[in-house]
């Protein structure tokens, strides 16, 4: 019965969304006296109330929105973006070294004051999102929004939180809208995403398998997918002269990909290139398998997955490339990655995957830029953050864009180790490069980013 | 990719597909048919058919344990929910009744998310039915072969259980005047209970037998019953050959229109359905509506 008892533990040690609830309704109150009582006239006069501020400071804590998939095709990645929050949160809550690290003027809380969190499932559904992060922050008043992993989720939640006047960090979602056409001023992605991932992987790939191939898109149906397929595409083409036979789209959460498949079977492809994030990678590329295909195409998977190599098994992962924000086994090399795994597996048991790293490292970042604005005011904080101060991470050192506030950070490409030559039951990958991303981005207006206004 | 190869395997594959749809389907068009209550748990019992599979597997390790285990305790939630609930909404109005079996679904996927999580479950195929098959124009996996054949028994045997057995008899007797075989002493309740049970048990197999082709999570039966629906509607509503005939239509339609967009696979479904609708409204083997 170990299964089930994991599962309730888990559940014991989630927010349900009945105890947020009620954790709301005793703030609502809580916070509605205190705002009468604590008010402090001199920094109303300072900044005009704008979003939450100034109601969601008036306490000795500051709220923070979580809302990430906890069912449906992407919930094992919103479990593990769920671990980095609340270990980022804890870590900025007690001052921890590798937080300060990243935040230099971090001493505990954020501005001296705690950090509270409430935790809501999107479901991989925009709607759902949009409802949940709308009642954190009408009921308790949050000064910052995080977490999704569908670029929909995230592109909904850019919108919300402009409108919102609240700071949103989106978490994974990797198609190039997010800091493209549908950028907002109030969102700031840390993530890798299309762009310059696929111009990363292109060189390897060509390198690797070779020139005028020919590849079987298996694409979602969703910005996300789209825009990964038409930069890979495009970097592929122009590289190495490489060719479409097909591109099956399918929709989000799909759990028999036959179809699909035997038209890949059919099209006489060289290459896969699996664009399916969640469970969905995980089906198409066991199922691949079944219909015969892993054997006559190489497997490339431009946005890998968290936990993907764990669920498909070292077998069907050998070889495949891949891009990623984050691996464990860049502890190896970079000090600060090394922090973050051995906190974490203090504290989960398991190493982190890019979802984690990315909710740690965006929590951390949002610290340091209200840090360096000495306000919790958005605009102020904003301002902090387009400042584009270069900033510690477990990935080298990293920065944000002020055009299109996408962080500049490198991009892990890998590679799927063969099982005789993993050291231990959880290396999987090869680190293939680190990819300085800088050079590699677009221009930040290539994607007709318009940021919007700050107020 | 249209071509003859990519066809061939596409058609093949319907079959594989409309199979389980048709498998899934013959449990709520004979309920629907018997009872005339429209179950809208029907998704909720596929679900929980896999996770009692799946726990009967994780315990046995034996895909026939799993079967078993899986088929009895949807029987059993099945014959329960009948007795329970589902039977004092016969006499009361269609839209009680899809409130009742609407709300007991969303109790199910509750349920079973409370205890298992939301992570999907997977059980491998038995080890002899793991392999790849080659047909010559394609290869194809030797489970989703053998899951032709497992639903092909699986319809006749419920076929002949209820239009060829004595039970059947009582069964459709029932359904023109329960009152007067009421009077010559035989229990239609009982009878009732036992088509819904049966019923169930078409759907929790079905998904147990879905298992090692794609995994379970809590939430799956929602899309499988919306298939469902469009299946009987093809078929005509509480027609046990039009459930069989509309699921192996729908599983041909999104395979074959799958070579064209992909993206457009449900679509067509719906446009197939829709002109169903409005050429034949009762569906091609629909018989008169039931009032």
């Amino acid at each position: 019965m170990s299964y089930r008892k994991r599962e309730r533990s888990r559940t014991a040690r989630g927010v349900s969304r009945r105890e947020v609830l009620r954790m709301g309704a005793g703030w609502a109150v809580g916070g509605a006296l205190s705002q009468y009582a604590l008010a402090t006239p001199a920094r109303a006069a300072e900044h005009p109330e704008l979003g939450t501020y100034p109601a969601g400071i008036a306490g000795p804590s500051v709220f923070v929105g979580i809302c990430t998939p906890r069912t449906g095709p992407y919930a094992a990645v919103g479990e593990d973006e769920i671990k980095g929050y609340q270990l980022a949160i804890e870590h900025l809550n007690l001052g921890d070294p590798l937080l300060k690290r990243i935040s230099p003027r971090t001493s505990r809380g954020v501005l001296g004051k705690e950090v509270k969190y409430g935790i809501a499932d999107s479901e991989a559904n925009p709607n759902t999102a949009v409802q949940a992060q709308s009642r954190f922050i009408s009921e308790k008043k949050a000064m910052m929004i995080a977490g999704c992993a569908s670029s929909a989720v995230a592109v909904a939640l850019n919108k919300l939180a402009q409108r919102e006047k609240v700071i949103y960090l989106p978490c994974l979602a990797a198609s190039n809208d997010v800091t493209g056409k549908d950028c907002t001023r109030y969102s700031f992605r840390e993530g890798i995403y299309a762009y310059p991932t696929a111009q990363a992987l292109a060189p390897v790939l060509v390198a690797n398998l070779g020139k005028a191939k020919k590849i079987a898109f298996l694409t979602p149906d969703y910005t996300y997918g789209h825009t990964v397929r038409q930069s890979m595409e495009e970097a592929l083409k122009a590289q190495g002269g490489w060719s479409v036979a097909t591109n099956q789209v399918s929709p989000l959460g799909t759990t028999d990909f036959s179809s699909y498949l035997l038209n890949v079977a059919n099209s006489g492809a060289d290459v896969v290139i699996n664009i399916n994030f969640g469970r969905d990678a995980v089906l198409s590329i066991k199922q691949a398998a079944q219909f015969g295909i892993g054997d006559r195409m190489a497997l490339v998977i431009p946005i890998s997955t968290p936990f993907l190599a764990q669920e498909v098994g070292a077998d069907l992962m050998k070889g495949a490339y891949g891009g990623m924000g984050y691996w464990w086994t860049l502890e190896e090399t970079y000090p600060l990655a090394r922090m973050l795994n051995e906190a974490f597996r203090k504290k989960y048991n398991y190493n982190p995957e890019y979802g984690a790293h990315s909710a740690y490292l965006q929590v951390a970042m949002w610290a340091d830029a209200v840090e360096r604005a000495g306000s919790f005011y958005p605009p102020d904080v904003i301002k902090a953050y387009e400042a584009g101060a270069k900033l510690q991470s477990p990935v080298g050192e990293v920065y944000f864009r002020g055009a299109d506030h996408q962080l500049v950070r490198p991009v892990i490409i890998i590679k799927g180790k063969k099982p005789s030559a993993m050291r231990s039951s959880d290396d999987y990958y090869e680190v293939v490069k680190v990819a300085d991303a800088a050079p590699l981005m677009q221009k930040p207006d290539a994607f007709s980013c318009q940021l919007g206004s700050y107020d | 990719m249209l071509t003859w190869a990519n066809l061939w395997s596409q058609v093949f594959n319907g079959l594989a597909r409309g199979a389980l749809l048709a498998l899934i389907s013959s449990g709520l068009t004979v309920i629907y048919g018997t009872l005339g209550v429209l179950n809208l748990a029907h998704g909720a019992m596929f679900m929980i058919g896999g996770y009692a599979g799946y726990v009967a597997f994780s315990y046995t390790g034996s895909f026939i344990a799993a079967l078993l285990a899986g088929s009895g305790v949807v029987l059993a939630v099945g014959l329960v929910m009948e007795r329970v609930v589902i039977r004092h909404f016969y006499d009361r109005p269609h839209e009680d009744q899809i409130l009742v079996t609407f709300g007991l679904g969303i109790c199910f996927v509750e349920i079973i998310r409370f205890f298992f999580g939301s992570l999907s479950r997977s059980m491998p195929p038995p080890a002899r039915l793991s392999g790849i098959t080659s047909l010559g124009f394609m290869v194809y996996p030797t489970y989703r072969i053998a899951v032709v054949a497992i639903v092909a028994v699986s319809l006749l045997a419920i076929y002949l259980i209820l239009y060829r057995t004595r039970l059947g008899m009582i069964v459709r007797a029932g359904i023109e005047d329960s009152g007067m075989v009421d009077c010559l002493g035989i229990d239609v309740h009982r009878v009732f209970m036992v088509v819904f049970g049966i019923g169930s048990m078409a759907a929790g197999f079905a998904g147990i037998v879905n298992l090692p082709v794609a995994p379970i999570t809590p939430d799956m039966g929602d899309s499988i019953l919306v298939q469902a629906f469009v299946v009987i509607v093809i078929g005509g509503v509480g027609s046990y050959a039009g459930a069989v005939l509309g699921g192996l239509i729908a599983g041909e339609i999104l395979s074959i229109s799958s070579m064209i967009d992909p993206a457009y696979s449900y679509v067509a479904l719906f446009a197939v359905m829709t002109l169903v609708l409005m050429v034949r409204p009762r569906g091609l083997l629909g018989a008169e509506s039931r009032t």
